[in-house]
Parts: C-alpha cells; structure tokens; sequence
C-alpha cells in the first residue's frame, strides 16, 4: 500500500512492533495449552514457561515401613527407591523438617543411636541401624530433587471423566447446532422479504430490527424468566428445555442475522429475480432456487458467528438451561470448576481448553468467511 | 451414547420442524389460492392475495420471535421496575429512589463509565495500529489471523487464560502466573492482582481489550485498503511523512469506519457480565450493571423490581446509540 515506506529502517521497527503484539496476544492461549498438558505436581509449583527445563522440587517421602528391614551382619537395613522408578536425579536429602538439605546424594548422614541413612543420586536409599527398627511408619526423608520436564494428558483423561466435562460437551452440542440453524432459516426468509418483497409496513420493521439490534439481552431476562415459568406451567413441563434456550438464542441472534443477509440479498442483481418472475415463479421458488444457493457466502458467515457466540455464551444458558449436572452448558461447567476447583489448576487449564478447542478449530478453518461476513454488515 | 442419541434425535426434530413450518405454510397457500391451470380472473385475484400474504409467512416467525424475546421485554421491563420483589405488588418510584441511594449502584455505575471509556478506546486504538502495520508486511495475515483469534474464545474461558496470568502466590514461593513472575524478576514485590481496588477494574478490561482488538483490526484494515491509493500517493509526493500521512490522511478518510467499530464494542462492553462474574463477582469493587442487575435475579430468590431498575439504566444508555443506528441505516436506505 504505501510503497515508498518499504525500504526505510522504520520497516524493521513495524516487523519488531507487529511480532511484539503478536507475542502478547498469543501468549495467554499458549500458557494456558502448556500447562493443560503438564504434570499436575510440577504445574503447581513452577511456571510453564519452565516447562521444558528440568524443575527443581522439593518433596517428601516415608521410607519403607520397619517390617520390611532384613538383618545384615549386626545391622538392619531398610532400603528402596525415593523416586520409585521415575525420573530425576536427587540433589540433596536429609531426615528433618529443620534441615531437608542437610545431605549432598551419596554422603552418609549420621542419625541418633548409631543409626545412618545413605540417599544416591538415583534415588535409592539404605536406612541402617544397629538396634532393630520399631514402630509401624517409615522413617522420613526429605530430598530435593531435579525432576525433568514431563508431558501426559492425565488431566484431559481426569476432567472428561470425572468432571463431567464429557456429559456438557455433548450438551453444549445439543444447544448449538439448533440454535444455528433455525435462526439462519428465520432471519434467510425474514431478509428477503424485508429485500425484495413489497407490501406495507416495510420501511418501519426494517427501523425496528435496526433498534432492535441494540437492546441488552439482560433487559429480556425478567420478563422472559417470567413468562418461561407461565408456559412451563402451563404445558406442565419443566421451564428450562432444549426448546427453550434454542428459541432464546434465536430471538437474540435475530436483529443482527436479519440485519446482515438483508444487506447481503438487496444487494443481488435486481434483474435476475425479475425475469424470474417474470417466468412465473413464485417468491418461494425464487428464495428457494436463487436466493439461497447466491447467498451461501452470506448464511455462512453468519453461520459461524452464530456458532461461535452460542457455543461461547454462559449468561443464556445459565437462565433458561439452568445449572444442574444434566443440562449444563461448556461454559457453565467451566464456571462452576473455577468455584470449587479453584486451585487446581491442572482442571482448569485443561477444562479451559477442552471449552475452547472447537470455537477455535471453527475458527481457523472457516475464518475467512467469518471475515467477510464481518465486513458485509460493518463496512459500506 | 443413549445421551449422544437422543441430543441427536432433539435436534432433528428442532431444525425440522423450522422448516416444515416455511414449507408448509407456502405449501398451502400455493393449494389455497393456485396461480396456473385456472381462468385468467381467478389467477389474477389469487395472484393477489397470495402476494399479500406471502410475505407475513415469510416474515411471521422473525417478527414472532423479535416481538416475544426483545420487543416485549423492554416495555414490561419497564413495567416491573415501578413493582416489588415478585412482581405482584405496585410500588411507584420506590425501586428508582433505592437505586439513586444505595453505593452499590454508583459503584457499578462508575466502574461501568470506566469500561465504557477505556475498552472500546483501546481496542480501536490496538486495532488501528495493527491494522495499519500488518497492511504492510509480507506475514502481515498470519500476524491477524493470531490476533484476531481470542474472538472465539468465550469470555468465561479467556478469563480462565487471565486468571492464570494475574495469578499470585504469597511468600516465597514460585510465581507460576506470568505477571508476578515478571515482576519478581525485575525485583518487585509480587502482587495479587485481582483483589487491589479500582486498579483490578483494569485488569478486567484488558481481558475484553484483548478480545476485541482482533475485531476492530479487521474491519478497520478492510476500511483502509478502502482508501484509494492516489491520495496517498499525492501526500507522499507532497513530502508527507509517515505519522502525517496515518493522522491527516487516513484516520480521516475511514472515521465512519471507527464509529462503527467504537460503537459495536461500547454495545458490546453494556452487556459485559461473564468477565466479572467469573474473575471477581463484583467483589473488591468491581461490580458492573450487567453484574448487578444479575444478582438481584436470584439474590434471595430474586428481586425483580430491582434487577429491572437496572436493567432501565443500562437501556437508557443504550438509546442515543440505537437513534443514531437507526439514523444511519435511514441515510443508507434514502442512497440506494
């Protein structure tokens, strides 16, 4: 665009700058990937961007119980392995809270009575003593430890199974994909007649869905909670249904899908509708038969907006699905782990991304639709 | 599985019965009054009244559904907000006189006026100069498509993704959220982010910032590949540099554009409620309307007349936005 710009040093300052905010917006995702898959133990206790490095981790163990000692010579020896076949390599040990790192691995620490404790750098341990060793717990041993970076997909394998995350990806499914496609087939005839048909009143719907476009969704909540319970009652069923929370989210996608594929469908060529009719077709035929295959790029990008801001949203779900186990949403699931699992944040990161993955994919592969839907409805 | 089954089969069911509906209905109204094989009056008259009634089949479920879930909410909203707690009971004023006298609301309201001034400003601004970059190197679309991506992210999940950042441990333990890490790295004290007053309202908005940017960058970059190409050139040749030809030249040329975008995040940042709900709950000072008005749905079995207060003040925020959208659609009509 701006040709003469192209050679002068300012180039590599826009190369710095753009590579710079594009670090900054694409960190925050990234961290939370990282840590989804990391082991739960090392992700709480350093940060992922440390994930590739060996960690250092403090930790402690019991010693085998006295019952497994074996007499050799005049001694009792109890020995085994800290790291129990995992990888690492130990650093320092000790036996007391006071002095966890009292030991360098492979020195032999003197205890009380004559009795030692020898810690290897590969974990293995020999508890010795010249008296027998009492008692039902094994001895203490506190060790610091370089554990390497460790990768696994236990906290996925977790959160789909015993949080239930499985049961609301299925149901953020259900809610979706109607809720996509009635309001495309509501707002595709809605549009092409606010377009091409004529007949009085016009001019003052296409006002209203204007206006309507604005409205907070929360001023809806009230009174359609209200009247959710009055229908509810009385079809004596329940009043938070699948139907429900479909006809909410069409009601709301509404204005702005009628308000996008108007402008899309006035824009066709006025003569081919013409002539159409001309041949005697009926407005129905010609939706049908020429509206709708020349609007695919239109009812597509809405599509995946749709999609997108259903699958994405809490507040709807929340009100008209409600918050039980059965019916909760993705997005609800997620919000009610970030009350109780606060802290573990090896649910969260993996929750997060599982509430993320598919918005995501739709988005990468369909983005260039959504763009130019964007820009069909924003851009004159 | 029987779940995957029966969510399958609920959903054939909602979509088909849409569109039996549009078929049926026309179905019909082609059986009633026929327009071929008929003499020429009848046809004539049919042809009429078909075509006065087509288009309320076509339009009937988009005005149903708008009437229903928008149109009727706001007038009964503004019904319940002169009534009590369930709704029942008329009450005059009393809601309106307990909103202007209680903190909680000038603290929403504040915290709502900051939202509404810092994040459309930032994320236009952000938007604006990446647009305007990434339109002149060779990555420049991976670079977008990167941006860009945090507009499919829930806001529930994007404030997972900021928790983690902002998040703080006390002590001398390992920082394992990205700010505190920094910080300590350059030798600060680590914070907890969230919970310091009025600045955590910040800390908020850069989650939404984040997520609009990428928004306002698309439409304003196709807004300046809009600009022909001469008048650049003339400023160029004209001895303009840079900065002048981005401020004097096509800020300008695309200021329509910006009012779009600035508008549709203000609208946008209203409703805001998930952000908060999930990163705070309003809690050390960070209530917002949309929050609020939320809280007295259900706080206590809910307060109607309360939450539809509320709900009053964010729509009268909203109105000087919808005139001048529907003034604008009006002036685009009148050009066609």
């Amino acid at each position: 665009m701006v040709s003469s710009s192209k050679r002068t040093p300012l180039t590599f300052l826009v190369h710095a700058t753009v590579l710079f905010l594009v670090v900054l917006w694409t960190i925050p995702t990234a961290g939370l990937f990282i840590s989804s898959i990391r082991d739960k133990d090392q992700l709480s206790v350093s940060g992922w961007w440390t994930a590739l490095s060996t960690s250092e981790q403090r930790l402690v163990v019991r010693a085998h119980e006295p019952k497994s000692q074996v007499q050799q010579g005049d001694r009792f020896v109890i020995s085994g392995n800290l790291l129990e076949g995992g990888k690492g390599e130990i650093a320092r040990f000790g036996f007391s809270s006071l002095k966890p790192e009292n030991f360098a691995a492979g020195e032999v620490a003197e205890m009380k009575k004559g009795r030692t404790l020898q810690v290897n750098a590969n974990g293995d341990y020999v508890l010795s003593s010249p008296t027998e060793w009492k008692g039902s717990r094994g001895q203490r041993i506190f060790y610091t430890a370089e554990i390497p970076p460790r990768f696994t997909l236990d906290n996925y394998r977790e959160v789909l199974n015993a949080e239930g995350l499985g049961q609301s990806f299925i149901n953020s499914l259900t809610v979706t994909i109607p809720a996509t496609i009635i309001p495309i087939l509501v707002a595709a005839f809605a549009a092409y007649a606010l377009a091409w048909m004529r007949f009085p009143g016009r001019a003052l719907l296409i006002a209203g869905v204007v206006g309507l476009l604005v409205v907070p969704l929360q001023m809806s909540l009230i009174p359609l909670l209200k009247s959710y319970n009055l229908i509810g009652e009385f079809f004596g069923v329940g009043s938070k249904t699948y139907v429900g929370i479909w006809l909410a989210h069409t009601g709301f996608g509404l204005p702005l899908a009628i308000y996008l594929l108007r402008n899309y469908i006035s824009g066709l060529p006025g003569e081919i509708i013409e002539s159409a009719r001309v041949d005697g077709a009926s407005d129905f035929d010609i939706f049908r038969k020429i509206i709708l295959p020349l609007s695919f790029p239109a009812l597509a990008s809405f599509a995946i907006f749709q999609f997108l801001w259903v699958w994405n949203d809490l507040l709807i779900a929340m009100v008209f699905l409600g918050n039980n186990q059965e019916h909760l949403v993705l997005t609800g699931q997620l919000r009610e782990l970030l009350g109780s699992r606060g802290g573990n944040w090896e649910i969260l990161t993996a929750s997060a991304f599982i509430t993320i993955i598919i918005p995501l994919l739709v988005f990468f592969s369909l983005q260039r639709y959504l763009v130019r839907g964007l820009l069909a409805g924003s851009v004159k | 599985m029987a779940q995957l089954a029966s969510a399958l089969a609920i959903m054939i069911m909602g979509v088909l019965g849409c569109a039996a509906y549009f078929y049926g209905s026309n179905f019909l109204l082609d059986k009633l009054f026929p327009t071929k094989n008929r003499p020429y009056e009848q046809i004539a008259r049919n042809l009429r009244t078909a075509n006065m009634v087509r288009p309320w089949l076509f339009l009937g479920p988009a005005v149903l559904l708008l009437t229903f879930y928008l149109f009727y909410p706001v007038i009964d909203s503004f019904r319940l907000s002169f009534f009590d707690r369930t709704g029942d009971g008329f009450v005059g004023l009393s809601n309106y006189v307990w909103l202007f006298g209680s903190d909680e609301f000038f603290e929403s309201f504040r915290n709502n006026m900051l939202w509404l001034i810092v994040v459309p400003t930032a994320a236009t601004f952000f938007g604006l100069i990446i647009a305007t970059m990434t339109d002149r190197i060779w990555w420049g679309n991976i670079a977008k498509s990167l941006i860009f991506m945090p507009m499919a992210i829930s806001f529930i999940g994007a404030s997972v993704i900021w928790k983690f950042i902002y998040d703080f441990r006390s002590g001398d333990d390992a920082q394992i959220g990205l700010l505190n890490a920094i910080v300590v790295f350059f030798g600060g004290e680590p914070q907890n982010w969230i919970t310091i007053p009025f600045w955590n309202n910040f800390f908020l908005m850069i989650i939404l910032v984040w997520i609009q940017t990428g928004f306002a960058m698309v439409i304003l970059s196709a807004a300046l590949r809009g600009i022909p190409d001469e008048t650049i050139e003339a400023a160029v040749l004209d001895g303009a540099n840079g900065v002048q030809i981005f401020f004097k030249i096509m800020v300008p040329q695309i200021w329509g554009t910006i009012a779009v975008v600035w508008t549709t995040i203000t609208i946008l940042v209203l409703k805001v409620f998930d952000i908060v709900l999930a990163m705070t709950n309003g809690q050390w000072d960070t209530q917002v309307l949309a929050n609020q008005m939320f809280d007295w749905m259900f706080r206590g079995g809910g307060d109607f007349g309360r939450g539809a207060v509320v709900a009053i003040v964010i729509m009268v925020l909203v109105i000087p936005i919808m005139i001048w959208n529907i003034k604008r659609a009006n002036a685009e009509m009148e050009g066609r």
